[in-house]
């Protein structure tokens, strides 16, 4: 028995041309079978349907350009309103006049949270990105910033403090001795402001005229809320979970309470709370801006949401990390800073993406507190006699723009995940 | 004996008060305690200051007296008349019946456009994502407040109103719809209806009792609408087939008789179904993607067609996967059905808003507002992680 095998040239037949090209892709994937097929015709036709409809009334019969509402009257939408409304959607009440500031605030925010998203970008100098980028915003929005020397000792303590334990064990003697010296220098000078030594020096900066956080409105006060929340809870819900996942009873008994009573309430009842109760609670006389209590619930709720994903991707790590980190003889400040943290905060990145979504988009439950934010913005627009009777044109308007932010993120967040697991994925 | 040595040298090891584990433990923790213990002391004592400088009454017997605001939807009897905490538990009625009616919709829409986004129609599959996209996207409180302008501007007003057949009628008001007059047998019914999906359960019991021993499948689904249709029927044809009805009808201004469904309860329902499903779609779809190839391939193999291959081999285990994160997407809806406020619909939040803005006493009021939310929320918690651990994979 012999083996015969093919010699010479041997000539690749292509496909049959039913299963290539537009019609082969069309055969597979929209009429493969009878069922499939009916599927197919009644989906298209009822896509035309609409489609038609919809592009009648948006574009063909549409307005573009118009005095008042009126002209619009029995025809089809009248995105004249955007054109006349939408410096007031985008901007609120800040003076009109001075819409550029709000513009760039938001060019400085949006540009922060650009290059925070580019991975090169993840080291010290996101710290410097953020706190430059943060003071550029806050001094075009309000215009002018007192810096008072107590607040810049306070930090310089916190900063000293805070270098003083997560370095405390690994640094060079030279850096901590550097920390030391600042928090020292710090504490000195707060001891002397308190008793009066030092008079209440301060850093006025005021390059604009002041504007208020009751003018502020539209897209800026939604990215301020949504990013400012997500920063400040982001330490915030690092410490929730690490208690959450401490062996103290009552350190774990305190988080896991405030955990699950925020979570198991609506972010409604916690920006009521905010507006109605926070006032109770301070001393007489001292009052918070309407505005910064609204932020103050946003980072309490999403705090303890960031917590649980968090605590997600701690108990995602193998115990055997714990146990070397314990074995080479490291202590919790060092285990959690330098072992666990990196490798579980990794994990999580991608989720607090779509958290950061979310909070973005429930921002916009402030309106029910009387604060002007995006949608609220695009809400007064409506209220104008002027232009009455067309809320689908401004709610639509609205839509596209919270889509565009939150369909670049979840896309971005789907990447990073890709991204995160080459390493792992196999 | 070595062991034993070694175990007693090292608890015999002195470590000195301030290194010991144990007793740093306790000092952070009597420290932290004490800081939170000092942080609510200061908010307490200036909450009871303020109060008391504000004549704000405190406790809970504001709850006795009548609230004297009307309610739009009600499940039972209330008038303004009604005392506030009456008032207060129309309006936790009114969540409840969107969360409950909302979970079953949103479950049902999502798990059919989280399969659609894998069906082999590549047109179907693509009109499936751009829904999900579309509705997770824009939030909830936008899609309510476009639905609901939607639905009082485009549809005309009680005069002009859409009529079907003279019965139903479809304004700018609402629906309104035939209902029938109060009867006995009706309560028999409903009675019957119980019984039916009780029996039902027995049912689909033996049924897989009989088909794990004798292989022979029964036909559980249509002897389950027999019973659960069937016995009110016939329990309605005994009790003398009753068929007198309420009629709504034009009177003045709006419609008078029938049962109406309102624009706001509509609009709420139909944005957190919509809403939800897009989330509920793409945990349907993920739980069905993490499952192994072979699964359907195998399946398939067996000659089960596709419906039954998701049905039977598929969603069974996507389950498993699919409950947890299920269980916060029912959460989430029995939350965000406070954005009701929003709309004007009277659910608890609005009501207890209102309460607030009548009586000036925040705290208890908010109180209830949280303990009425954590008590909805953990118990269906607790039925999901029920639920869970009975379908979860035994392993052994």
């Amino acid at each position: 028995m012999t083996d015969v095998m093919p010699t010479g040239e041997r000539r690749q037949l292509a496909p049959p041309t039913v299963e290539t090209g537009v019609f082969g892709w069309m055969r597979k994937n929209l009429f493969s079978s009878w069922g499939n097929s009916i599927t197919t015709i009644v989906l298209v036709l009822a896509v035309a349907w609409i489609l038609s409809n919809f592009l009648h009334w948006a574009v063909f019969t549409a307005t573009f350009d118009a005095k008042s509402g009126a002209e619009c009257r029995g025809h089809g939408a009248c995105w004249a309103l955007i054109r006349e409304k939408y410096r007031y959607i985008f901007f609120g009440s800040f003076p009109y006049e001075q819409h550029w500031r709000p513009l760039f605030a938001v060019i400085t925010m949006l540009a922060m949270l650009i290059l925070s998203s580019d991975r090169r970008m993840w080291n010290k100098r996101l710290i410097a990105i953020w706190g430059i980028g943060s003071f550029v915003t806050f001094l075009l929005m309000f215009g002018e910033i007192n810096i008072s020397i107590s607040l810049i000792l306070f930090v310089a303590l916190a900063a000293g403090g805070l270098g003083m334990i997560l370095r405390g064990s690994i640094a060079q003697p030279a850096e901590l001795n550097g920390w030391r010296a600042l928090a020292g220098i710090a504490a000195a000078g707060l001891v002397l402001r308190v008793t009066g030594v030092m008079p209440a020096w301060g850093l006025a900066i005021a390059p604009f005229s002041y504007v208020e956080t009751g003018l502020w409105g539209g897209i800026p006060v939604t990215i301020i809320l949504a990013t400012y929340g997500l920063v400040f809870a982001f330490p915030f819900g690092i410490l929730l979970a690490l208690g959450r996942r401490s062996n103290l009873p009552l350190i774990k008994g305190l988080c896991v309470g405030f955990i699950e009573l925020i979570r198991g309430v609506p972010l409604i009842s916690l920006l009521i709370m905010a507006s109605v109760m926070l006032p109770l609670f301070l001393p007489t006389g001292m009052s918070i801006d309407k505005f910064l209590r609204a932020q103050v619930a946003v980072i309490l709720f999403a705090g303890a949401y960031i917590a649980e994903i968090i605590r997600g991707g701690l108990q995602s790590l193998p115990k055997g990390q714990f146990e070397a980190a314990d074995a080479v003889g490291l202590n919790y400040v060092q285990k959690t800073t330098l072992i666990i943290l990196p490798q579980a905060l990794r994990v999580v990145i991608p989720p607090l993406i779509n958290t950061f979504i979310g909070f973005f988009k429930d921002t916009s439950l402030v309106l029910i507190i009387g604060i002007f934010d995006f949608l609220n913005t695009a809400n007064q627009a409506l209220v104008d006699p002027n232009w009455a009777g067309f809320p689908g044109e401004v709610y639509l308007f609205a839509a596209f723009v919270y889509f565009c932010f939150c369909y670049s993120m979840s896309r971005y967040s789907k990447y990073l995940e890709i991204e995160l697991n080459k390493g792992t994925r196999r | 004996m070595a062991v034993e040595s070694l175990g007693s040298s090292t608890t015999r090891t002195k470590v000195a008060p301030w290194n010991d584990p144990v007793i740093r433990g306790w000092v952070f923790q009597i420290v932290v305690v004490g800081l939170v213990g000092l942080l609510a002391w200061f908010l307490i004592s200036n909450t009871i200051e303020n109060l008391q400088r504000q004549k704000i009454a405190s406790g809970f017997s504001y709850l006795q007296r009548e609230a004297g605001f009307e309610i739009g939807d009600t499940m039972i009897a209330y008038s303004p008349a009604s005392t506030y905490s009456r008032a207060i538990f129309v309006g936790m009625l009114n969540t409840l019946k969107v969360a409950v009616i909302g979970i079953f919709l949103s479950t049902i829409l999502g798990t059919m456009i989280g399969v659609g986004r894998l069906s082999p129609n590549w047109l179907l599959a693509k009109i499936c994502e751009c829904f999900v996209e579309m509705f997770r996207n824009v939030p909830l409180l936008l899609w309510l407040f476009l639905i609901y302008k939607l639905i009082s501007e485009a549809f005309p007003g009680p005069r002009q109103a859409i009529s079907v057949f003279d019965s139903f009628f479809l304004s700018n008001r609402g629906l309104y719809a035939p209902v029938p007059l109060a009867d006995p047998t009706y309560d028999w019914m409903g009675l019957a209806f119980l019984i039916g999906i009780v029996a039902t359960i027995f049912v689909k019991r033996w049924a897989k009792k009989r088909q794990d021993t004798t292989g022979q499948p029964f036909p559980t689904i249509k002897a389950g609408v027999g019973l659960i249709v069937g016995l009110p029927l016939v329990v309605w044809l005994l009790g003398g087939a009753p068929h007198h009805m309420s009629w709504p009808h034009l009177k003045g201004f709006n419609f008078d008789g029938g049962i109406v469904i309102q624009p706001e309860f509509t609009a709420l329902l139909v944005g957190l179904v919509l809403y939800t499903s897009a989330f509920v779609a793409e945990i349907v779809r993920s739980g069905i993607l993490a499952l192994h190839k072979g699964q359907s391939e195998a399946a398939s193999a067996l000659g089960l067609s596709r419906g039954q291959v998701m049905r039977l081999v598929l969603l069974p285990q996507a389950m498993r996967l699919i409950i947890p994160p299920m269980t916060s997407q029912y959460l989430n809806i029995t939350k965000n059905s406070s954005l009701a406020i929003a709309i004007g619909y009277p659910d608890l939040v609005a009501a207890v808003n209102v309460t607030i803005n009548q009586t000036g006493q925040a705290i208890e009021n908010i109180l209830i507002i949280m303990a009425a939310y954590l008590s909805v929320s953990l118990s269906i918690s607790a039925f999901m992680n029920w639920y869970n651990k009975r379908i979860a994979l035994r392993e052994r």
